[in-house]
């Protein structure tokens, strides 16, 4: 056909212009690699220079093993990198043997937000920024109205975990469900998926961003908070790693909270030091989980309101809600 | 056969006389380009100050970007309806249709990508969806599917238009010279051979085939985002095929319009007939009608029985703040048109044209409704913070970046049909009785 016959003399101009294009790719090639090789030697020498000046200092540091070693300070390297690696491995892993759990006695529970406060300042979060929130409930139009902290409940059977996309929010051993904020990708899921509304998200710079910005992430502490990932309560990881009760547990002056381990049977008041049984406290008060008919499994146990020591009062600070 | 031939040229030029740069279309696409830069700036304040610059709060955390990203996955899905399902049966009417629908299908499915992305708080680890994805997460099936349902699309575009490619290519005097080395590539050496014919069936039944199931999970699978969660209005065991089936409503809408102005523009009277409105407005209605079937079952159900969570979401659809909206898009987006395009006289390209117009406005906020009132109730009451958290409104900035995808998608619609014929010849030409490439001896 006509396109047969224009075709054939096309076909030979091509195969001249793709030998001499095969050329010049090859030329190009050649000065690409002695500039680079250049630049290298040049950068090398560079840095041979700069050693040369700052040698002939050392310092005495002490190891991890507890010895004292002298090294010249121009071996010392900035050990950050490797601090975040050893974070987030620490991380991921938990703390072996424990189950941590969480008991919030709301027949002790005025209000008093300090557990809010402590939270808030140790997590670096705004005021408008919740771990751990009080709320005031009421149940229906006839039964008392009473506060109610509320934090992550640390599922078992975690909806947040089952929907992440990069495994960037996660369940511990330990019972602890953590978020890894230099993973998150910001998508909101986890948000969606929590009927406990735990979850916050940094949709503004961090409180704390400018002072933070040198600090090693540590997952356990979620500081720094990081722009357009997820924050929500860690029950103090860290705080757990150091053999304390977490921060608003330890906040509290009522005597709200008890923290421990479940394979111990133990938990700890954080106001009283008192330490209690987990299953004859959750007995004799008729402990209870919050939505436990949505099989979320919380780790944190509610004790009824009843016999309060505080009356009721409406919260000054709280904002009228929608109706 | 002289007069077979001159048919065929007639025909030719009636459907490829469109394909060149003309004023008008320097003057729409500018105007796009300037209206996209204004978006792409309100993109980069979001890139550097953060999500927050949306109305999105801890609560309502999914605004319209995630709203608009339903849509534009559901508006993709017509291309499945029209050419693989309609194809499949052996519907002979959709011809002038199907490239129509399937171009919506690609421009739609292409840009509910970058929807998506303008949603996440950290965009710049989009990577880490691949290389940390968790299959358990239904947003890796979502990104999947997605991906697939474009390929299979722009392949279901692509295969049927290389026929009339070749034809064009051998009338070269009808493109504009830049063009012509571009049509001499994609008409991948096509000479109407019994071999490539055969090869290029059964590529688009096989692609036909496979559409079905890829679409159906698209829109499955965007459904269960908000079925996975155990929250009211979204805890709902028939999201899947309440989601298609409203799909399929938002694409006739889309295609219609898309008829409408192809029509008018590229002048495709004699093409694009009154019948062919007709049929769209029959199948608009079926389609409408099977989507109010399911809306009756979303809402009626929870309604009878008033869960505690459930009667205070479906108080504020019917009765509280969300009321105007609700009863807006349900009667005036869905059962309106119903009532309407029962009349033949209403089947007719400018009263449908305005139907449809009605009716994917309230496509797109009925998504709305599905996706924001369900968070401003969250099981536990929303207190101690600011006003913004509890009542979600969209910023200026949010809705130019929301803005942003429907231009892309017209641009997309604009050049694809610009650039190539909008209605296939071949095919066209063989339903007339001519035969496209021995038309000439």
């Amino acid at each position: 056909m006509e396109d047969h016959s224009t075709h054939g003399p096309n076909h030979d101009d091509g195969k001249d212009k793709g030998s001499s294009r095969r050329d010049f790719l090859k030329n190009l090639g050649l000065v690409g690699v002695g500039a680079a090789t250049g630049a290298a030697a040049l950068y090398s020498g560079h840095i041979f220079e700069a050693k040369k000046e700052a040698s002939g200092q050392s310092k005495i540091l002490l190891t991890q093993d507890g010895k004292l070693v002298e090294v010249d300070s121009l071996e010392i390297k900035a050990r950050s990198k490797s601090g975040l690696d050893l974070l987030q491995s620490h991380g991921r892993e938990g703390i072996p043997g424990k189950r941590w759990v969480m008991v919030i006695d709301l027949s002790h529970c005025r209000n008093a937000r300090q557990c809010v406060s402590a939270c808030q300042d140790a997590h670096h979060l705004k005021p408008e920024q919740y771990h751990m929130n009080t709320l005031q409930m009421k149940d229906s139009p006839d039964t008392a109205p009473y506060h109610m902290p509320k934090n992550c409940q640390h599922c078992d059977n975690p909806p947040c975990v089952a929907v992440c996309p990069v495994d960037a929010t996660y369940k511990r051993p330990d019972g602890i469900v953590l978020i890894d904020n230099e993973r998150c990708i910001g998508c909101r899921f986890c948000m969606a998926a929590c009927p406990y509304s735990a979850r916050i998200f940094n949709w503004l710079t961090p409180k704390d961003a400018e002072k933070d910005k040198d600090l090693v992430y540590n997952v356990e502490l979620n500081v720094p908070q990081k722009l357009g990932t997820i924050s929500k309560c860690l029950f103090s990881a860290d705080r757990c790693r150091e053999g304390k009760l977490p921060y608003c547990v330890s906040a509290c002056p009522n005597g709200v909270y008890y923290f421990g381990d479940e394979n111990e049977d133990a938990v700890t008041n954080g106001t009283t030091k008192e330490t209690v049984r987990l299953s004859k406290l959750l007995r004799d008060n008729g402990g209870y989980q919050l939505m436990a008919e949505l099989g979320t499994k919380p780790r944190v146990y509610y004790l009824p309101p009843k016999n309060r020591l505080f009356p009721f009062e409406e919260a000054k600070d709280n904002q009228p809600e929608k109706v | 056969m002289d007069n077979n031939k001159t048919t065929f040229e007639k025909l030719t030029l009636d459907l490829s006389h469109h394909i060149r740069i003309n004023k008008g279309f320097l003057v729409w696409m500018g105007f796009l380009t300037v209206a996209l830069c204004v978006c792409l700036y309100a993109y980069g304040l979001q890139l550097k100050q953060g999500l927050g610059v949306a109305g999105i709060r801890d609560y309502v955390s999914w605004g319209i970007y995630l709203s608009n990203f339903v849509f534009f996955v559901a508006s993709s899905l017509i291309g499945m309806l029209i050419s693989a399902v309609l194809g499949l049966i052996g519907v002979k009417w959709i011809t002038p249709l199907v490239r129509i629908a399937e171009t919506i299908a690609v421009a739609f499915a292409a840009v509910a990508g970058l929807v998506i992305i303008s949603d996440m708080g950290r965009p710049e680890r989009l990577a880490y969806v691949f290389i940390y994805g968790r299959v358990q997460s239904p947003i890796l099936w979502d990104v999947t599917v997605v991906t697939t349902y474009l390929v299979l699309s722009i392949l279901l575009l692509f295969l049927p238009m290389i026929a009339d490619i070749a034809i064009l290519r051998k009338k070269a005097q009808l493109l504009p010279a830049w063009l012509r080395p571009i049509y001499n590539v994609l008409s991948l050496n096509y000479a109407d051979t019994p071999e490539q014919n055969r090869i290029i069936h059964r590529s688009i039944r096989t692609l036909s085939i496979i559409l079905i199931p890829a679409a159906l999970s698209i829109h499955t699978v965007t459904s269960w985002l908000f079925a996975f969660t155990t929250r009211p209005g979204w805890d709902s065991t028939i999201f899947g095929p309440y989601f298609v089936s409203g799909a399929f409503v938002a694409g006739c809408a889309a295609v219609i319009i898309a008829m409408y102005f192809f029509r008018s523009s590229y002048k495709l009277q004699d093409y694009i007939q009154d019948l062919h409105f007709d049929r769209m407005g029959k199948v608009l209605v079926l389609m409408c009608l099977i989507y109010l079937y399911f809306n009756i079952n979303e809402y009626l159900v929870p309604a009878f029985k008033l869960k505690k969570a459930d009667a205070l979401h479906l108080h504020e659809l019917f009765s509280g703040g969300e009321a105007l909206m609700f009863w807006l898009v349900q009667l005036g987006g869905l059962v309106l048109p119903i009532i309407l395009l029962i009349f033949s006289w209403f089947r007719r390209p400018l009263p449908m044209m305005l139907i449809s117009i009605a009716v994917i406005v309230g496509a797109w906020f009925k998504r709305y409704l599905i996706v924001i009132p369900t968070q401003e109730h969250p099981f536990l009451p929303i207190q101690h913070v600011p006003a913004n958290f509890m009542v979600y409104s969209p910023t200026l900035v949010e809705s130019l970046i929301t803005i942003a995808p429907f231009i892309l998608v017209l641009m997309i619609i604009t050049i694809i049909s610009k650039f190539f014929p909008v209605i296939p010849i071949y095919e066209t030409a063989k339903e007339r009785g001519i035969e496209p490439f021995n038309s000439d001896k």
